[in-house]
């Protein structure tokens, strides 16, 4: 079997694990954490995807996925029923994002730039909403409260049945299931002709277009899919919680999800999430150990990572499994 | 000539702050004509190349393809109007495969079964048949010249500017080249530009002689050997240097 289809069966095995073989035997306050995780983790992707296949270094993915909590928070505070409110929070992102991409591709934006806007337009939103405390910002009868943010936001309902709530340890499987559908949605896109083309305007843009493809548009389109996804994953952070503020913009946070990608390696789908749940898992039992400060411990694992294994878990693993397979064959033979 | 030319350009001019570039080059080439470009360093070559394909974007003039103008197009445009370029320094995708390259170009134009089969057709043409799965950046030099150039004839488009395809050959690679190049030159016009005299004497109908982005001089190869200007800025130089390569 060939290292492509046996990861992809690793990776659907362990997809049906995660829907059903988890909630079957953890406990339910630790899959009310896990729930987290893998919106996170969705997040995580939408920027493996942008930057280490697009190769957009988007530094201002927490724009996307704020935004997406923050209009599910006020659609679904206005609305009562949760259908519309989940595919505005995606939709308004990707409408950023082709805004966004116009303007950065088109205008043949360079890429430090392009990092430097994209982390602008999350800043630019953590100080406008965090500026909207006062009662007179209201979207319908959704009070933005500034940096206090917006508490008592209704749960994702089952479609069409705003009274069939699924919120705590049910909403568990719904998000398992979603990590499952974009991580292999993504897998097939990058396998797909477009994720061909993206990957080569990665490798060599101005080659790519002298064989006749529009980088620019291609571009804008990776940018607003992995939008998003980002938005997808907001609003299931913000109805996990039932709660968002400026935060989900700041700064610290979208510095953590280029950190997730870091550590589980730039250029993989699977090191994005693992990256991001180990990060986030050190973070939570740090949290409730108090053996150390967070930022501090996560501060070091960074630099050490960065330095002692600049790849990335997951590539490192890679290799390391390819010089054994090699070593055992020559063995073999 | 016969019938209207495949590609025109009027007073092309391209300047980089104070370097005039390319410097109003009137320039004409039928259809499916093979034609030769060469001048001493600097004549401005590549940048009327990149002009061509929008890498660029003149200063002034007009750039004429099949009577429409490319001023102001975008690269990817032109190539989809059929302008396809082996740039000087090679570009190629370096972390794919020789095939994996070649599939992207020929993609474009074509669906699963067609690209196959092109991709299996152009390989060979090449001569990479038996290096299809190498990466890109492991080949020698003179295998990615090659598979640029398989990249190019990939797009199937009706005018190749091919930059110094020969640059850092051995002289069998040389040969070989010429092959190749009189091969896919017979059913599509192209543009060639190189140093070598005697890799030119093998593949040239009519040169065209540039020098301070102007041309200097149009003709056969022949009279164009004889042209006493011609030598004076250029020739005079480059047969001292094609000795020597000629020796080694
Ligand atoms: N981007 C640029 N900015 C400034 N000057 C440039 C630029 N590109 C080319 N030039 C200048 O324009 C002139 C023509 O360069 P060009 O590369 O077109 O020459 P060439 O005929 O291809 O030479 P060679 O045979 O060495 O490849 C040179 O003087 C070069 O220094
Ligand atoms: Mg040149």
């Amino acid at each position: 079997m060939s290292r492509n289809a046996l990861g992809l069966w690793t990776m659907g095995v362990l997809s049906l694990v995660l829907v059903f073989g988890v909630p079957a035997i953890v406990e339910t306050f630790a899959l009310i954490d896990f729930t987290l995780f893998i919106a996170m983790a969705i997040l995580s992707l939408s920027l493996a995807f942008v930057w280490g296949f697009g190769g957009i270094l988007c530094f201002g993915q927490s724009a996307f996925f704020g935004l997406g909590a923050y209009t599910y928070a006020v659609a679904v505070i206005n609305m009562g029923e949760s259908t519309v409110p989940i595919l505005l929070g995606i939709l308004l992102p990707v409408i950023l994002a082709l805004v966004l991409g116009y303007f950065m591709f088109y205008g043949r934006v360079s890429d430090v730039y392009l990092a430097v806007i994209t982390l602008a337009v999350s800043l630019v939103f953590y100080y406008l909403i965090g500026a909207s405390a006062g009662e007179e910002y209201k979207i319908g009868s959704a009070r933005l409260g500034g940096y206090n943010g917006m508490p008592s936001v209704p749960p994702i309902n089952v479609p069409g049945d705003p009274s069939a709530a699924v919120e705590y340890e049910a909403l568990y499987v719904p998000a398992a299931v979603l990590l499952a559908v974009v991580y292999f949605g993504l897998r097939a896109l990058l396998a797909s002709d477009f994720g061909r083309v993206l990957v080569s305007i990665r490798e060599n843009e101005a080659r790519t277009e002298l064989l006749g493809y529009d980088a620019r548009r291609i571009k804008t389109v990776a940018l607003a899919i992995g939008a998003g996804i980002a938005g997808l994953s907001g609003v299931l952070f913000c109805a996990w919680g039932a709660y968002v503020s400026p935060t989900v913009f700041s700064l610290v946070f979208t510095a953590q999800i280029i950190m997730w990608i870091l550590v589980g390696g730039l250029g993989t789908l699977t090191g994005a999430i693992l990256g991001c749940v180990l990060i986030q898992y050190l973070a939570t039992w740090l949290g409730e150990t108090k053996i150390a400060d967070v930022n501090i411990v996560l501060g070091a694992i960074f630099v050490a990572i960065v330095l002692l294994v600049p790849s990335g878990f997951v590539p490192m693993f890679a290799r390391l499994g390819d010089t054994l397979t090699r070593r055992r064959g020559e063995a073999g033979s | 000539m016969t019938g209207p030319p495949l590609l025109e350009t009027r007073g092309l001019t391209m300047r980089f702050g104070g370097v005039t570039a390319v410097a109003g080059a009137d320039f004409t080439l039928g259809p499916g004509e093979l034609r030769c470009l060469i001048g001493p360093n600097g004549a401005g070559k590549s940048t009327f190349f990149k002009c061509l394909t929008g890498q660029l974007r003149p200063t002034e003039g007009e750039i004429l393809f099949d009577g429409e103008s490319l001023v102001g197009e975008e690269p990817h445009a032109i190539a989809r109007r059929g302008i396809s370029i082996k740039t000087q320094v090679p570009s190629l995708f370096d972390g794919l495969s020789v095939a994996e390259n070649l599939r992207l170009a020929a993609a474009r134009t074509r669906n699963r079964a067609e690209t196959r089969a092109a991709v299996d057709e152009i390989v060979g043409l090449v001569g990479l048949a038996d290096r299809a799965d190498s990466i890109a950046s492991q080949l020698p030099h003179g295998q990615r010249q090659w598979l640029e150039l398989g990249l190019v004839l990939a797009c199937d488009p009706r005018l190749m500017l091919l930059d110094e395809p020969t640059a850092g050959m051995t002289k069998q690679e040389v040969a070989r080249t010429a092959g190749i190049i009189r091969e896919i030159g017979r059913d599509r016009a192209m543009i060639v530009v190189e140093h070598d005299m005697q890799f030119i004497q093998m593949i040239a109908h009519r040169v065209t002689v540039f020098h301070q982005g102007r041309i200097l001089a149009e003709d056969t190869m022949d009279n164009i050997l004889a042209d006493e200007r011609v030598r004076d800025v250029y020739l005079g130089k480059q047969a001292g240097a094609g000795r020597e390569r000629g020796d080694a």
